[in-house]
């Protein structure tokens, strides 16, 4: 499998990653090169094997429907770059200085 | 002091022996280890941030329960804690730009668990960023050294606790293994590095990687003091879904010394009869090591697990995928490192565009790619099929064995900028520890002998939930070797 530069930047913008020139045509390569050793897989006929997404033995652990004390918004929001009245703040997802901006 | 400068290199429980019997004060076990930091840490790099105060204030609280008579198995114990688990009293920052700084509001609950028990918390240690690697070389705060070594690494991504062990510099480790986070380190620096089953141990305050992966273990210098750490931190978590509700058993009980009757399985593909990449003195030392069992009542028994050579690219997809999807949270909105700018698309793009290193960067292209439209089937799905076969592999050995030998590493400690040029020369230095994780099954890793002056290690696997027979054996092998009372050079120097 051999990436071009256009699908670094495609899966770049997925990840929300911003990358320079010199990482994107690092990537490429690198991502290329890994991809070929992953395609070993391919030697396995997979089609009836079941996937396995986790190990543990455990469905739908639930638990009681009971109100606890949570932690302290003050505490939650000391780490936060920007806050205003009690909320995380961010810059305008509509109507801002671009409205394409939520990607 | 009773015991004088040997207090660095006790065992936890021969620690607890002496603090128990008033010959030895948590004070003076506390202040033995910040002053060795102090002396060797600049040059080793095993910690990001020592917890000086804290770790004297503990100790003085540690004390006061010894004297009380109500001392618990960690009380006193001094303990170095890998950069990825939540601490409400120093920084958590993964290492990684993007959490330089970041204080949790809460603590992970193997750090809770370790609180209640009186432990001393000597400081956060040093890890790949995001525990991402197998040298601590993807540290954005720099390497750490191998004790045995300077110019070596101590592995990875828990190199931090790992060589901290092995240096004098903490009792006890904490680490996390993702695809041999654990055992690979312990490994490289000599030291026994336990990774439980998935579920045994709680994650929560575990900075997330690869979540079907991640588990917590400690870093010993004996088996029995594995034994230890993993009881004080097993068992299941309200916090931590995932975590088991089965009893914890009494590890060290379980260590009987006796292997008579136990059936211990050596698999062809893990290199006992050659394999590329493998290292002669790994190979004469892992050899050696199964001819010990064998004369310790151990009945060898040949088993295939022959999966095992797909298990690195399955994890290659499975890992990256995982995280791509955790590590999205870091998005200069919640904590940690923002750059700003006109949007808040572009905020996310610079904000992570700095903020993560080459390696992390790799990994979520690479895991956002297979999960990408088009190819999340021939990719991520293909991978989770491929893992069930790696786990069937495993549950057809345990039909027949009680546990499973191999080596930890097809190689010892390699040198700092050796293999930082080729990513997935990097990934093969875990090409025996990946399978257990796939998994979710239990391994220590532990020490076997030395190739060139470095240290080789054993790895034990055994049944989900079954730590207590994988303790069994590494003890009663550990006990029949002078490996374990085997230390670094680093800082023992004449003058």
């Amino acid at each position: 499998m051999r990436l071009t530069i256009a699908d670094v930047e495609h899966v770049a913008a997925l990840a929300r990653l911003g990358l320079d020139e010199t990482e994107k045509e690092r990537l490429r390569d690198e991502l290329s090169s890994i991809l070929g050793h992953i395609a070993a897989l391919d030697e396995l006929d997979t089609a009836a094997i079941p996937p396995t997404a986790q190990v543990v033995a455990l469905t739908n652990v639930l638990r009681a429907d009971e109100v606890r004390a949570s932690l302290p918004r003050e505490a939650l929001l000391a780490n936060a770059p920007r806050s205003a009245d009690g909320f995380f703040e961010v810059h305008a997802v509509l109507g801002g200085p671009d409205e394409t901006g939520t990607g | 002091m009773a015991v004088g400068n040997g207090a660095v290199d006790l065992s936890a429980a021969e620690a607890r022996r002496l603090l128990d019997a008033g010959e030895l004060s948590a004070v003076e076990l506390t202040e033995a280890h910040l002053a060795r930091i102090e002396a060797i840490d600049g040059d080793l790099h095993a910690y990001l941030h020592v917890m000086a105060e804290v770790a004297r204030r503990q100790a003085l609280a540690a004390d006061a329960r010894i004297a009380a008579g109500h001392a618990a198995p960690m009380t006193g114990i001094p303990v170095a804690l890998k950069d990825v688990l939540c601490t409400t009293d120093a920084p958590t920052t993964a290492a990684s730009r993007i959490l330089d700084g970041y204080r949790s509001p809460y603590d992970a609950t193997v750090v809770a668990r370790l609180r209640d028990q009186g432990a001393v918390f000597l400081g956060k240690a040093n890890t790949d960023e995001f525990a991402m690697g197998s040298s601590t070389e993807n540290s954005a705060f720099g390497v750490s050294r191998n004790p045995w070594d300077r110019d070596r690494v101590p592995g990875g991504s828990s190199g931090g606790p790992a060589a901290a062990v092995a240096a004098g510099t903490a009792t006890i480790g904490l680490g996390s293994d993702t695809g041999g986070s654990i055992r690979q380190p312990a490994g490289f620096c000599g030291v026994v590095g336990l990774k439980p089953t998935y579920g045994r141990v709680s994650r929560f305050g575990l900075l997330a990687f690869a979540s079907s992966l991640d588990q917590i273990g400690p870093f010993t210098r004996s088996v029995e003091d594995a034994a230890i750490a993993l009881g004080a931190i097993a068992g299941h978590d309200r916090y931590d879904s995932t975590s088991a509700a089965i009893p914890v058993p009494d590890y060290r009980a379980a260590m009987t010394r006796d292997l008579r009757g136990t059936r211990i399985g050596v698999a062809e593909e893990y290199g006992i009869g050659g394999m590329e990449g493998m290292e002669p003195g790994v190979q004469l030392a892992i050899e050696a090591a199964v001819r010990r069992l064998a004369e310790l009542g151990a009945e060898i028994v040949p088993v295939s697990l022959p999966h095992t050579r797909y298990a690195l690219p399955t994890y290659y997809i499975t890992a990256p995928a995982e995280a791509s999807a955790n590590l999205a949270r870091y998005d200069g909105v919640k904590y940690g490192l923002a750059v700003e700018a006109p949007t808040l698309l572009e905020t996310y793009e610079r904000t992570r565009g700095q903020g993560f290193g080459a390696e992390v960067k790799r990994r979520i292209m690479l895991g956002t790619y297979a999960l990408s439209s088009g190819y999340y089937d021939a990719y991520y799905v293909k991978a989770q099929k491929v893992r069930t076969l790696i786990k069937r592999d495993f549950d057809d050995a345990f039909a027949r064995v009680d546990a499973i030998v191999a080596p930890t590493s097809p190689t010892t400690a390699f040198r700092i900028g050796a293999r930082t040029d080729d990513p997935y020369q990097m990934y093969l230095s875990d090409v025996f520890t990946i399978p257990a994780n796939m998994a979710g099954i239990p391994g220590i890793a532990l020490p076997c002998g030395f190739a060139d002056g470095l240290p080789v290690s054993l790895q034990i696997l055994g049944r989900a939930f079954d730590e207590a027979t994988v303790l069994r054996v590494a003890d009663a092998y550990e006990r029949s070797e002078p490996w374990a009372g085997m230390r670094p050079p680093l800082g023992r120097e004449v003058g």
